[in-house]
């Protein structure tokens, strides 16, 4: 017979206004194996635990049931006080009498037996309780930071700081990312890569930090604290420890008319490059679709000149594995190119440029070395309108949400060109202007009023070029939809922000959800944003949604907390609550059939095999195991088991039909 | 092929040379059209205006016909027929109580509604990818292609091409010798409905269109819609006076300029119908460039 202890709070009036928390006391005592039942004012004061802690030892309680607000809320402290009498945790369960009955019925009668009900079922299951005890995994202390973009940049930075190591994973060439290609960023002008190119410097020679630039993350293996990554180091064409950078091969490469990533298209590169003068590491590679040696057979113009012999014609791909504890996935975004604006003739008009060309017109070290010239025919626009929302805020684009970022830097925009053409004038149509954000309205403001940017609230309908100007159609919506007409030298459009080539196939490598955007979506939207639902994963920057640096640097520090926290022990201590396959005596073993339907079912890849083999080794049964590592306990398989062979600790069959059987009893 | 065909009130009427046009090419082309037995008005200009549910059955009557002869597309030329036919099915089939509401009133069917198809997309179809010998006098004019509001929008119901910057009849052009221009002004509105009531204001927006399309060189403006052709062509005086200029660039539906490439006789195309006369440059014809993939087999 077991000896439980029933526990009733009143919540201050929270409970006992609408409960008579007396009665529920007094019946439920009466429950056969319970042993010990009161009721008292806040059950979760030191004098509530108390009470709890010396029944336990008094009437050698083997299961208590805490009746009270939700296990949300007071689970672990009831846990904990019933831990410290001596009582396993899992013996401790709570009816949650607050938001489950006293907030949300009247006073009276019915009100009380529903509480009386809520408790009775939780002795129930507390009768089919099992001690259960903490999963303890070991963690390898080495993150995997994916994306060496700023996000990426601050968060190898803190944890390798932090005394772990990093293993930094860049897609390009060099790392850097969108931020190395800005000119000024906003709200306070300063230089992009007067404030970058230092800590890419500083990941370069961080003694913790490992780094691959040109790889792709190939495979995620694993589970939190023990992943395994293989990493493909794409061939550079070079030996990169003979090399040293002088640049010798990119300036004889005779291919030089390839359209420059880095210049968003609007400069050109050689075969082999250097994406930008600053890059890190400073080392060349060669771009093999567009080599005269790889399409042709012939040139080999770099290796002749190359002072040290380091290039490798013949250089394969190389896999690398790292064992690894933690990823931080840091893979940015990208800006809507391409004829997504037919109306806007983007791509079809040379002056028709997005926000990210335009960062390259303005920046020293862009194609026109900083000068304000346009593309078409290198002449200073006198007249240039920006266009925010080019895609975003558009249902009927596909992007119903705001890029963020466009309100800002259309702003800067506006005004670095003041600040370069003073005769010039500015137009930006907008819809709303979103400057929140520390100085960032005193910072639109300041285009309008002390730029003198002219900014009109409206939509563009068509952009179309007319002896050599372009002609921007608009409404003014402050003037009664007035229809606006600019001619302009130069448009420039706040292309929206959208998900990075390649999001989904990485997301579907990692097991991190996606949305329908295919942002990375984190696993609570308040209270848990740096976290994904695959424990060990972490987000940071823009690759979960839009963002600007500040924000994509303070959420890179916490993914680096986070990581931080993880690897500050040896052990890792989770919730036992997960699935679990039977075990039996021999010669069934377990009741599994091996249909392994669970495996199929399993978002988190926790389902193993398992093969039973008598003493010689002969293969009797493979029977599936859940690794208590990986398994997040949702149940998925437990609902798919054919032969109800899983079950979730905590919550097994047994413990959720004595609740239901007792409710109908 | 085989398909349906909706003339709708303007094929016989004012846009005569459109219907005679579209029949003479349509044998060219492998196209047998059956027309819908007993067709009624499709509502356009005024029903959406003034009673919902009429609006939705003169429509549907039609749809109810055509399913009853067992047709699973139908060709609508004229586009606000086109629209009419489209946006009634699109609505139909999002609402049942409403469609058997309607079924009640033209007491037909509507389970097997045909899907209506504009002309563009019936020329697209059926052209045929080898024109070799069949082209007996290439198109080769500079064309504006003026494809105005109802072919291409709404687009969720049109769900045809591009709406902001549609192609596919510069691309028809193409492959009859034409050279079709860039320009702006290709889903520009030309007024439409309002050519009785505010013949001024039609002058006005098309002036803005025949401005643009002759002043990047266009020898043509290349409609598909009857009610783009009226105010136009038809109201050409009104453009001038609007424009203070005279502009004598002619208005040809796509059927009578692929009828003339094809080396159909004018007055069957019904040429001599247009107020303003249909001259165009005479010109040494040029040869005809092959489809892009064809290029590339040789």
């Amino acid at each position: 017979m077991s000896r439980i202890g029933v526990f009733v709070c009143h919540c201050g009036e929270n409970i006992s206004a609408t409960v008579d928390c007396g009665r529920v006391a007094e019946v439920c005592g009466k429950i056969p194996g319970v042993v010990h039942s009161i009721d008292y004012k806040y059950m979760c004061s030191d004098p509530g635990q108390s009470m709890i802690r010396e029944a336990i030892r008094e009437k050698r309680l083997d299961g208590v049931v805490v009746a009270s607000c939700s296990p949300r809320m007071h689970e672990p402290t009831f846990r904990r006080a019933c831990e410290e009498a001596g009582l396993n945790p899992y013996l401790c369960e709570m009816a949650n009498l607050r938001e489950h009955c006293s907030w949300v019925h009247e006073k009276g009668e019915a009100t009380t037996e529903k509480a009386i009900d809520l408790v009775r079922i939780l002795v129930e299951k507390v009768k089919h309780n099992h001690p259960l005890f903490p999963i303890k995994v070991p963690v390898t202390k080495t993150a995997l930071v994916l994306g060496g973009g700023i996000a990426g940049i601050q968060s190898a930075l803190d944890i390798a700081n932090a005394g772990h190591k990093v293993i930094m994973v860049e897609r390009e060439p060099s790392i850097g990312g969108h931020m190395s290609q800005l000119s000024e960023t906003f709200p306070t002008l300063d230089c992009s890569q007067c404030i970058l190119t230092p800590r890419m410097v500083e990941v370069a020679q961080h003694p913790n930090i490992t780094l691959y630039t040109y790889a792709e993350l190939e495979s995620l293996d694993g589970f939190i604290g023990n992943f395994k990554a293989r990493i493909r180091k794409k061939s550079r064409s070079l030996d990169e420890k003979l090399c040293t950078g002088c640049g010798l091969c990119t300036t004889k490469c005779p291919n030089k008319r390839i359209p420059s990533e880095f210049n968003a298209r609007l400069g050109q590169r050689t075969a082999i490059y250097v994406p930008f003068p600053q890059a890190v590491p400073n080392k060349p590679v060669i771009d093999r679709t567009h080599c005269t040696y790889y399409t042709k057979g012939k040139c080999r113009v770099c290796e002749k000149v190359c002072p040290t012999q380091a290039i490798r014609f013949d250089q394969a791909d190389e896999i690398v594995e790292h064992e690894i504890g933690a990823v931080v996935v840091a893979t940015g975004f990208n800006v809507k190119e391409s004829d997504f604006f037919p109306e806007y003739g983007y791509g079809r008009y040379k002056d028709v440029i997005s926000g990210l060309q335009f960062e390259r017109l303005l920046s020293a070290s862009g194609p026109t070395l900083g000068e304000m010239k346009r593309p078409s025919d290198g002449k200073t626009p006198e007249k240039v309108v920006f266009v925010a929302c080019a895609g975003s805020r558009d249902k009927a684009k596909g992007i119903e949400y705001c890029s963020k970022i466009c309100c800002m830097y259309t702003a800067k925009h506006a005004m670095l060109y003041k600040h370069k053409v003073h005769h010039g004038e500015a137009y930006v149509f907008y819809m709303d202007i979103r400057a929140a954000g520390k100085m960032y309205d005193e910072f639109t403001r300041r285009a309008i009023e002390e730029d003198h940017v002219h900014y009109i609230r409206g939509r563009v309908s068509r952009i179309y070029e007319r002896n050599g100007k372009l002609i921007v159609q608009g409404a003014d919506t402050l003037l009664n939809a007035m229809p606006v007409e600019i001619e302009a030298d130069l448009v420039v459009l706040a292309t929206a922000g959208v998900a990075n080539e390649g999001a989904e196939a990485l997301a579907q490598k990692l097991h991190v959800s996606y949305d329908a955007h295919k942002f990375f979506v984190e696993a609570h939207p308040k209270l848990r944003p740096v976290e994904t639902n695959t424990a060990g994963v972490f987000l940071a920057g823009a690759c979960q949604a839009p963002k600007d640096i500040p924000e994509s640097v303070g959420q890179a520090s916490g993914t680096a907390a986070k990581v931080a926290a993880l690897f500050s022990k040896d052990e890792l201590t989770r919730e036992p609550l997960i699935a679990m396959v039977n075990r039996c005596a021999p010669p069934l073993y377990s009741t599994c059939v091996g249909c392994f339907l669970c495996q199929s079912a399993c978002p988190y890849q926790a389902i193993e095999r398992e093969e039973i083999r008598d003493r010689s080794g002969k293969l009797i049964k493979t029977v599936a195991r859940v690794n208590p590592g990986l398994c997040q306990g949702c149940g998925t398989c437990v609902a798919f088991c054919r032969s109800k062979s899983i079950d979730i600790q905590g919550y097994t069959h047994e413990q959720v039909y004595a609740e239901v059987m007792e409710l109908f009893a | 092929m085989k398909m349906g065909y909706f003339p709708g009130c303007s094929m016989g009427g004012s846009s005569r040379e459109y219907g005679e046009s579209l029949l003479a090419i349509a044998p060219e082309l492998d196209l047998q059209l059956e027309e819908i037995h007993d067709w009624n008005c499709c509502g356009a200009s005024a029903a959406h205006n003034l009673n919902k549910k009429l609006s939705l059955a003169l429509p549907a009557r039609n749809l109810g016909l055509a399913g009853q002869q067992q047709l699973e597309e139908l060709l609508v030329p004229c586009a606000a027929c086109f629209s009419r036919l489209a946006g009634a099915r699109h609505e139909l089939h999002q609402d049942e109580a409403l469609r058997h509401e309607i079924e009640g009133v033209i007491e037909l069917p509507l389970e097997q509604m045909p899907r209506s198809l504009n002309i563009l997309d019936v020329l697209q179809k059926v052209f045929p990818q080898e024109l070799n010998g069949r082209l007996r006098h290439p198109f080769a004019h500079k064309v504006a292609c003026y494809y105005g509001c109802l072919l291409v929008r709404p687009p969720a119901i049109a769900q045809f091409d591009r709406p902001e910057d549609p192609q596919v009849m510069d691309q028809i052009m193409q492959r009859i010798g034409a050279e079709p221009i860039d320009w702006a002004f290709k889903t520009e509105c030309c007024g439409a409905g309002m050519s009785i009531p505010r013949t001024d204001l039609v002058g006005a927006l098309c002036a803005k269109i025949l401005e643009d399309a002759v002043s990047r060189g266009a020898e043509a403006i290349i409609v598909a819609c009857p009610m783009c052709h009226s105010n136009l062509d038809m109201r050409r005086s009104a453009i001038n006076k609007a424009a203070g200029k005279t502009y004598d660039i002619p208005v040809l539906y796509i059927t009578q300029a692929i009828g003339l490439a094809l080396g159909l006789p004018p007055k069957k195309l019904g040429l001599h119908r247009h107020i303003v006369p249909v001259r165009l440059p005479e010109r040494a014809a040029t040869p005809v460039l092959e489809p892009v993939s064809a290029q590339e087999e040789s």
